[in-house]
């Protein structure tokens, strides 16, 4: 019977939250069609998704480009398929391992910041305080972040596509010995306009789950510092699984 | 139990009228049917122990939680369950100085105190500006604090700037929750001494939390107590000393032993 009800109840509170993020989500996204806009904090949000997170999704493409290289390499050469290499890596970085690492780095990085953020202001009543002053939160708080998020991920893997590319090429060419332009040449070879535009709308919809996930658990945060800690955790993890659910429905659908 | 008062609009009909206001978290009731009538002009303390409600009161009053029962009218319309614009529109009367005074730290102080005008009123950012650093030198702030941010502030400027903010709009209405909890006595008066002239300068009806006796008996002209989710006392300040109940004698003169038994767990 315990064992049963404790079913149960983790069922139903699964089906509570699965309800409140899906009204939270539709509350916002309405916020963000309609004025007023505050866009001053749409640029202030962009450029501390897009720009400040520059150097963790560069880093992390370069060093995944490189070991991407490597590591087809030491497989590939057991079979005399080496002149697949740079296919490989352009192809990986761009379909799924831009997208999916850039994303995880930015969950980490934006998701945690947004939900301290909106924690902290919620539980010091400056939420409250927003609302008294005649200020909607959802439209002064989350539709920026959701707005932001959304437009800046996929310039971000744009980057991280070009950097890890880069990354595969410099492992090739300096350390492999491949000629330059035959690995430049077979990069472009196989490579198609939807493998990348593909990668982009993943990244997109990533933006979006990190932003959701970061101002949903910041904004109904509760009970001072330790609420807004277990806000920012849960803020990263449900955005990282969600992302990692999420990349697996788009590929199928992108790719069926 | 007289409606009168000493404030200057005692007649006519009330500003803020609560009937019957129930608010329960879970199994916990903290407000308890709550009849209250807050006149035209006039300054009402709402006094009580920690934790018996003060706060969620003001904030059923503002709607950022709505009652479980009961109605709240305002300059007699009913305002209970209004959402979005019909809200917003009637939170533009208010002015509010929160507990922890909740300044937004990611701003200076200047667009602190001007927010109301810039967001609430489509005011320019630079007119915005000059008029906070006018409604700071009320509140005896200098100038230079403008370009501050919130966390340079010590607790009482903290309050102070808060303040500037509740008034910045010059709101019919102003709640101040615990305005003095946290200062020491010197500076308590000050923001005592504040409130009441900013109260009267703006002919505003205020409606504040304490439990600091000194500050009600300084800004109140009636005084109402909150105990057990109902209100046990509500009179003219003048007569708080001879009310004749219990619980309020043993509250304004802080004594453990009485009819109030302090709930040490909260359940
Ligand atoms: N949002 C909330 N959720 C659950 N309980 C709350 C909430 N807000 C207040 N309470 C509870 O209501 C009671 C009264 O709180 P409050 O009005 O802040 O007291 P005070 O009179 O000191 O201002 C407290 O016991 C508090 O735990
Ligand atoms: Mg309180």
């Amino acid at each position: 019977m315990g064992f049963l009800s404790a079913i149960g109840r983790t069922t139903l509170g699964f089906l509570e939250a699965l309800g409140k993020i899906t009204l939270f989500t539709f509350m916002a996204l309405s916020h963000c069609l309609r004025p007023p806009f505050y866009l001053r904090h749409i640029g202030r949000q962009m450029v501390e998704i897009g720009y400040y997170s520059l150097p963790v999704v560069g880093l992390t493409a370069v060093f995944t480009g490189m070991v991407l290289a490597l590591q087809s390499y030491s497989g590939f050469s057991r079979f005399n398929a080496e002149s697949a290499i740079a296919t490989v890596v352009v192809l990986s970085i761009t379909r799924e391992l831009g997208p999916v690492l850039g994303g995880l780095m930015v969950a980490g990085r934006i998701g945690a910041a947004m939900a301290a953020e909106l924690g902290t202001m919620r539980v010091t009543e400056q939420v409250d305080a927003l609302t008294t002053l005649s200020t909607n939160p959802f439209k002064y708080l989350v539709a920026p972040r959701l707005i932001a998020g959304t437009a800046m991920l996929p310039l971000l893997v744009l980057v991280a596509d070009i950097i890890g590319v880069f990354g595969g090429y410099l492992v090739a060419v300096y350390r492999l010995d491949f000629n330059a332009s035959t690995y430049i040449n077979s990069t472009w070879q196989y490579l198609e306009f939807m493998d990348v535009v593909s990668g982009l709308v993943k990244a997109a919809c990533f933006g979006f789950v990190i932003s959701l996930m970061g101002c949903y658990h910041g904004y109904n945060s509760r009970g001072g510092a330790q609420g807004v800690g277990a806000a920012t955790t849960n803020a990263v993890v449900s955005a990282s699984i969600m992302i990692l659910v999420l990349n697996y429905l788009l590929t199928g659908i992108f790719f069926s | 139990m007289s409606l009168e008062s000493s404030g200057n609009g005692a007649a006519g009909a009330p500003k803020i009228s609560l009937r019957g206001v129930k608010k329960a978290f879970g199994p916990k009731v903290v407000l308890n049917g709550i009849d209250l009538d807050v006149m035209p002009g006039e300054s009402l303390v709402i006094i009580g122990g920690s934790g018996t409600g003060k706060s969620v009161l003001l904030k059923c009053i503002l709607g950022l939680l709505e009652p479980d029962a009961g109605r709240i009218f305002i300059d007699g319309e009913e305002t209970t369950h209004l959402h979005g614009r019909e809200r917003e529109a009637v939170l533009r009367k208010f002015g509010m100085l929160f507990q922890g005074a909740a300044l937004f730290d990611s701003l200076p102080v200047w667009e602190n105190v001007g927010f109301g005008l810039i967001q609430g009123q489509g005011v320019g950012r630079r007119e915005a500006r000059e008029r906070a650093i006018a409604t700071l030198g009320a509140v005896g702030l200098a100038p230079e604090v403008a370009d501050l941010f919130p966390s340079e502030l010590s607790g009482g400027m903290q309050k102070r700037v808060g303040l500037a903010r509740a008034i910045c709009t010059r709101p019919d209405i102003i709640f101040f929750d615990e305005p003095t909890t946290g200062l020491d006595p010197i500076m308590s008066d000050v923001i005592n001494d504040l409130i009441v002239q900013c109260v009267k300068d703006l002919g505003a009806t205020a409606l504040s939390i304490t439990h600091d006796m000194a500050s009600a008996r300084k800004i109140s002209d009636r005084i109402a107590m909150l105990h057990k989710g109902q209100l046990v006392w509500v009179g003219p300040t003048a007569e708080i000393d001879r009310s004749g109940n219990a619980f309020v004698d043993q509250f304004i003169h802080g004594r453990a032993d009485g009819p109030i038994q302090m709930q040490i767990r909260a359940f």
